[in-house]
């Protein structure tokens, strides 16, 4: 092999063709994903506003000092609390339910059809007029506080800040379950049958199978589902800007994706809003490395 | 090597959004001159986009070689996020109806707006149609024309007035404590809440609850003036104090309505502009009345709701901009916007100068005669970064009654102090 050769297929692969059929995908990704994320981060270390183009104005580099602004703002730091409150209750809600589910529906119930449909539904269903719902069933005088009379919360479910934010992940749980239970039945129709037979003989309860089949069975797609549901928490915008009044009550439902859209969009700071996306992507970054590890087997 | 090649394309991606962030060479005068086709933006609203085909129909008989072509917004959360992305996208049309005052100064700040001070009598025609409206200026210079002004004012169900016990043609709820007590018999009498302004945290809320009642509270003394917050003292403490009391004793919602609380009878009260007034009719028997005051003064200062026009600097025939724009808030284009939407134009002796249309629309007038005693959003640095502080800090202690009045006061003052000296 020449030299020449030998560079261009370092850099191009064996089958450089192939390259060229990835090609539309590479701009893709490029444009979508690498640029702005390229910008983002040239925006985080300087002092930047948008202007209108063909205006000239000076954007000097200024090293961490958006990055301690954003840390030492008391929203912002609600906010990450904020987050956290949410994947605590949303995540693990949804890995164990939709798993359950799944299994439920593997398993042949009757109706199996319409109950996966019903699941699937909301997820299929637009988030804005999903909260509508939400919100029909959950203000103060609605169908839920009518049911519940004396023992309804006071102030009511959305605007009380200790339920706010717990109300949201339970929302975003119920909406996006269809979607994580497919995920399941997908990943069920691979653990082997075999395994179930034998420890049925064996005499393992159906607990028992869960546990020591089902659950090891399906770890691939629980890894998925973590990560995936850690990415959909982090990025929560519609569901607390509609269903809490914008990040009300008090900004206990205040996410990072709203204070990146008020500072970036509404109030121009690209800045410190580019800033905050970024240690927002550190952090999901973490955290699925997290859950990677804690769903690894060993 | 698959490590070389991924901070290879890193670096290219951040070199190429380096290289993209520096800016060209300003745009040319000769623009300001320029006529020909322009394209002109107006609010969604159905009857300010019957207004603006009338006006664009009228224009374009007359200027077969600078035609107007008009469009509603871009679809957007606010209209001032859609115009915010135009001005950076260098997308923005040549001319903006409905837009807010609130907004300009950042505009001005991103370059976007056309000085219209600069422009041959620009000055001159401004303040001949509008009169005194020096606020609206960023540092002693027009980026809007002052268009319409509409007063907020408190309005009532005459019938849910009647049944609780208030006379409905004479409420006497002038005063704070006047009015909590009126709210306190309504809510007794059976309805849902007396009032329901918008409890939710975007920053332009603030002029629907504690602004307008400041303004009358103070005779009209802006939030900031001179580059100072003024809220921190006996007035705006009375003001809080009073809405902190009415969401207290839950006189007021803390919550949004899902649907309009006035017209499904959820509420007694609103306070709003002459806009809410097609809204009722048929639905609600409406009353106006003053926003109250603590001493229960005649006639309070109240908050304009103002809206204006400005011209884009991506507008290439600026000449005909300019000439269209004078041509469409016209004494005849102003009397049309009257007739059509009921919106006040904001123009000296407006009664005066439209006797016909006030004869025929008694209701209006009581919007006219406030539209005289009225103030605008203050245009200041950091306008909606200071906007949303406010309401922020207003929404936790006065809205959730966490932490005092006086707390909220005076930290909220030193923040917008900050962001207005920045």
């Amino acid at each position: 092999m020449t030299d020449n050769r030998r560079l261009r297929t370092r850099w191009l692969g064996a089958q450089p063709i192939g390259g060229l059929f990835a090609l539309p995908y590479l701009i893709f990704v490029i444009a979508i994903f690498a640029y702005p994320l390229g910008f983002a981060v040239y925006i985080a270390f300087h002092d930047y506003f948008f202007t209108a183009p063909g205006v000239e104005v000076d954007r000097p580099f200024v090293g961490f000092d958006n990055f301690a602004t954003v840390l030492t703002d008391p929203r912002v730091l609600d906010a990450l609390r904020n987050t956290l409150l949410f994947l605590v209750i949303n995540v693990p809600l949804t890995a164990v339910f939709s798993l359950v589910l799944a299994v439920a529906l593997n398993n042949g119930i009757r109706w199996a059809a319409a109950y996966r449909v019903a699941f699937y539904v909301p997820y299929l269903t637009a988030s804005v007029s999903l909260v509508g719902v939400w919100m029909l069933l959950f203000s103060g005088n609605g169908l839920v506080n009518t049911i519940l009379g004396p023992f309804a919360p006071d102030p009511s479910w959305l605007v009380n800040s200790a339920l706010a934010m717990p109300m949201i992940a339970l929302y975003v749980t119920w909406k996006e379950m269809g979607f994580y239970i497919l995920l399941y039945l997908a990943a069920l129709q691979n653990v082997p049958k075999e395994l179930y037979e034998s420890s049925e003989t064996d005499g393992a309860s159906i607990f028992t199978r869960f546990r020591h089949v089902t659950v090891p069975g399906v770890r691939n797609a629980t890894t998925l589902v973590l990560i995936l549901s850690i990415i959909t928490g982090a990025n929560l915008f519609t569901e607390p800007y509609l269903l809490t009044n914008g990040g009300g009550p008090d900004g206990a439902s205040t996410t990072p994706a709203l204070l990146i859209y008020q500072l970036g969009i509404q109030q121009q700071n690209p800045d410190t809003a580019a800033a905050i996306g970024i240690i927002l992507v550190i952090l999901v970054g973490l955290l699925s490395l997290a859950a990677q590890r804690a769903t690894k087997e060993r | 090597m698959k490590k070389i090649r991924s901070l290879a394309l890193i670096s290219a991606t951040v070199l190429v959004a380096t290289g993209c962030s520096a800016g060209a060479s300003p745009a040319g005068t000769e623009q300001s001159a320029a006529t020909g086709p322009i394209d002109i933006w107006l609010s969604n609203n159905e009857q300010e986009l019957a207004w603006g085909k009338a006006m664009v129909d009228a224009w374009n008989a007359d200027h077969p070689d600078e035609q107007v072509t008009a469009q509603p917004l871009p679809a957007g959360s606010t209209s001032e996020e859609a115009i915010t992305a135009a001005i950076t996208g260098g997308t923005a049309p040549c001319l903006v109806y409905n837009i807010s005052p609130a907004a300009v100064s950042d505009w001005v700040k991103q370059g976007g707006l056309v000085d219209l001070s600069s422009l041959e009598g620009g000055d001159d025609y401004i303040e001949q149609r509008s009169g005194d409206v020096g606020s609206y200026a960023v540092d002693g210079r027009f980026y809007q024309l002052p268009w319409k002004s509409n007063p907020i004012v408190v309005m009532y169900n005459k019938t849910l007035f009647a049944q609780a016990g208030i006379d409905p043609e004479d409420p006497q709820m002038q005063t704070h404590e006047a009015f909590l007590e009126g709210a306190r018999t309504l809510v007794d009498s059976g309805v849902q809440s007396a009032i329901w302004p918008k409890p939710t945290s975007e920053f332009y809320w603030a002029w629907g609850d504690f602004y307008p009642l400041y303004l009358a509270e103070t005779d009209g003394t802006m939030l900031v003036e001179d580059g100072t917050s003024t809220f921190d003292s006996d007035a705006g403490r009375a003001v809080a104090e009073f809405w902190a009391t009415m969401y207290d004793e839950k006189l007021a919602p803390t919550e949004t309505s899902t649907d309009n609380p006035m017209v499904v009878g959820t509420t007694a009260m609103q306070i709003g502009g002459p806009w809410a007034i097609p809204t009722y009719a048929g639905a609600v028997d409406v009353g106006f009345m003053p926003v109250p005051t603590s001493d229960g003064r005649e006639d309070p200062i109240s908050f304009a709701d103002s809206k204006g026009v400005s011209m884009f600097t991506a507008c290439e025939n600026q000449g005909t901009a300019w000439e269209f724009l004078k041509f469409s808030t016209s004494e005849d284009a102003d009397g049309t916007l009257l007739e059509l939407s009921g919106q006040m134009p904001m123009r000296t002796a407006l009664m005066d100068t439209y006797p016909d249309y006030f004869d025929a629309h008694p209701e209006s007038v009581y919007f006219a005669e406030q539209s005289e005693a009225t103030r605008g959003v203050p245009s200041i640095p950091n306008s909606v970064e200071a906007w949303q502080t406010f309401r922020d800090e207003y929404s936790s202690a006065v809205i959730f009654g966490k932490g005092s009045v006086d707390d909220f006061l005076t930290n909220t003052a030193a923040k917008i102090d900050d962001l207005v000296a920045e």
